[in-house]
């Protein structure tokens, strides 16, 4: 098993945003995490990583807890896309993917070795910006500059990869082109992924598995077309929903938004 | 392969990059070189480049070889370690900070070691003392800095530079009621050294310090990946393997080395680590692996140049005021730019 969460609770501060989260990532699986604003998507996914330390419960990676490892020992296993990047001004493309071999590198080994540098081609063969690499990653568009993060993330040459909202701030090309090559390389490459992903149906389309949070627990996990019914998803998203079969499978269309049954509920005295 | 070579030819490597460095590279060396020769040649008593020779090889007119080996040379080898160290601790605490406006002083460095020593000439403790003091202030400073930023096991730079301000603030208010309190020939002793000057320094300084200096110097630019990896966001860099807080008390404390090293020779020079790493950044880009060496090499060429200003009128100047002085207007003038581009 990759990756795994036995009894997950964290969040910030005191407060536990994501509780009790038991969950499998099979190898070459794609699992995605919906859920509403708040139900503790991107806190879940920082947990999974290493970068909130969990107040209760594990994460195993390949069976062994992330908070014993070395940190870079993680790092080979493990990349982590977040949502938003700092950019930091004037590296080129070819500069930040070498970044991505940091784990795989001596500390005091300045410079990629071949076989690290064979893995910054691939991976900038795998997004297709071989033309770019010295081109300042600040100079891109939106959609190159997610698929040089990805790249940075490849050149890390891990098992999982985890991504939080990786395709926010683009339009519709560039989302399903970035999707499809994630789905490439689950494939092809047998990469397990985790994303979160706001838009429902692309998770639905292109996941194995859907992972529905509501209020920081697991709500249901389970096979696409399992998961996707309207009544869970008016648990989770309070909207009523129908459901539509379409040449990429089964989407939903969102009807209205449902009212609260506690908002119905008779007030007393 | 194919791809690969094709696709390189279409897109020419915006060249320049390698060159550009080269050429920078070059530029220092001999910036370096002219300085230096000009640093051993000039001054009351002008030296020819044969006299020079001469003095260097222990030969010719004894009161040449003095000024040489006495005067001159240790005070250019002062000036390049100081520069040098100021430059480099700029350049990784700007890295480290993800803030441009950073300096070496910015962590608490500067009120740290001026409040000491501002105590030290109060109680009388002239000279001998005051370098090591200048140090353990600066030191002590940059520690309580550190721990009052630290939340549990994680450090924030939000948290550090705030801490570095208050601190700064602080230390620099009971500073300034001493030098008040204080008789006028202190207050002329404290602001000499306050705002830092390279006169009469000489090989006490350089063998004391100089050593530790090379070492946090070379121990500096081993850092590089580590600033290049913070710089990505305290997230990516996590996923990258990096520990933040690991390797924010490393970078912080290879910097506060440096600065309290380069303070405990000339005292607050001002700007110089301000400044060069923003220059050097304009020549050879923002991999830290390229701007910490040449910070370094920045850095020792813009304070001995300075110092060669400095001694150049009629009356020397404290390399502090001709460092500010220059240093200041470029900097408004980054700010400037800045603005323009919308930032900031």
């Amino acid at each position: 098993m990759p990756l795994e969460s036995r009894n997950l609770s964290g969040g910030y501060g005191d407060r536990p945003i994501v509780e009790a989260v038991t969950l499998d990532l099979e190898r070459g699986e794609w699992l995605s995490l919906v859920g509403a604003n708040g139900s503790g998507k991107s806190t879940l996914l920082r947990l999974l990583s290493r970068v909130l330390k969990p107040q209760r419960g594990t994460v195993l990676l390949s069976g062994r807890d992330i908070h014993t490892l070395p940190p870079t020992a993680m790092a080979r296993q493990l990349a982590l896309l977040p949502q938003q990047q700092t950019l930091p001004a004037g590296l080129t493309v070819y500069q930040l993917v070498s970044l991505g071999r940091s784990p795989h590198q001596p500390w005091w080994q300045w410079d990629l070795d071949d076989a690290g540098r064979q893995q910054v081609e691939a991976a900038l063969h795998w997004t297709e910006l071989e033309a770019y690499r010295d081109r300042p990653v600040s100079d891109l568009s939106g959609g190159e500059r997610q698929r040089a993060f990805l790249a940075l993330a490849l050149a890390q040459d891990p098992q999982v990869l985890l991504l939080d909202e990786p395709t926010t701030f683009l339009d519709i090309h560039y989302q399903l082109q970035l999707l499809e090559l994630l789905k490439r390389l689950n494939c092809q490459r047998g990469l397990s992924i985790i994303t979160v992903l706001h838009d429902i149906n692309l998770a639905a389309r292109y996941s194995d598995r859907l992972a529905l949070l509501r209020q920081g627990r697991l709500w249901a996990i389970g096979e696409t077309a399992a998961v996707l019914t309207p009544d869970l998803l008016r648990d989770v998203f309070e909207v009523e929903v129908a459901l539509v079969s379409t040449p990429v499978g089964l989407q939903i269309c969102p009807l209205a938004a449902s009212v609260p049954a506690s908002a119905l509920a008779p007030t007393v005295g | 392969m194919i791809t690969t070579a094709r696709s390189r030819m279409l897109q020419p490597r915006p060249l320049g990059q390698r060159q550009r460095i080269l050429l920078a590279a070059g530029l220092l060396c001999v910036g370096l070189a002219i300085v230096i020769f000009l640093s051993l040649t000039q001054g009351s008593v002008a030296l020819t480049g044969s006299e020079l020779l001469a003095a260097a090889l222990r030969q010719g007119d004894a009161i040449h070889q003095t000024i040489l080996w006495d005067l001159r040379l240790p005070r250019v080898l002062a000036a390049l370690l100081v520069g040098g160290a100021l430059g480099l601790a700029g350049a990784l605490l700007q890295g480290m900070l993800r803030n441009g406006l950073a300096g070496p002083f910015l962590l608490g460095i500067s009120a740290g070691a001026g409040l000491m020593v501002v105590l030290m000439v109060g109680v009388g403790l002239v000279q001998i003392w005051v370098p090591l003091g200048a140090w353990l202030g600066a030191v002590i400073t940059t520690v309580m800095v550190y721990l009052l930023a630290r939340t549990g096991a994680t450090l924030s730079v939000e948290r550090l530079v705030l801490g570095g301000v208050a601190f700064s603030s602080l230390f620099g208010a009971v500073q300034s009621l001493l030098l008040l309190l204080s008789p006028d020939g202190q207050i002329q002793a404290a602001l000499n050294w306050l705002i830092g000057s390279l006169n009469g320094r000489g090989w006490t300084e350089v063998t004391l310090v100089g050593p530790g200096l090379v070492v946090a110097a070379i121990a500096g630019c081993l850092l590089a990946r580590q600033v290049n990896l913070l710089s990505l966001g305290d997230d990516l860099a996590t996923g990258l393997g990096t520990s933040l807080t690991r390797s924010r008390v490393l970078i912080g404390a290879i910097a506060t080395l440096l600065a309290a090293g380069a303070v405990s020779i000339a005292g607050l020079v001002g700007f110089v680590g301000l400044i060069v790493p923003h220059g050097v950044r304009l020549l050879v880009g923002t991999d830290y692996r390229l701007v910490l060496p040449f910070s370094t090499l920045g850095g020792a060429l813009v304070l001995s140049g300075a110092d060669l200003v400095a001694r150049a009128g009629p009356v020397e100047l404290p390399v502090g005021v001709v460092t500010a002085m220059l240093g200041a207007p470029v900097f408004i003038g980054l700010l400037h730019r800045r603005r323009l581009r919308g930032g900031m």
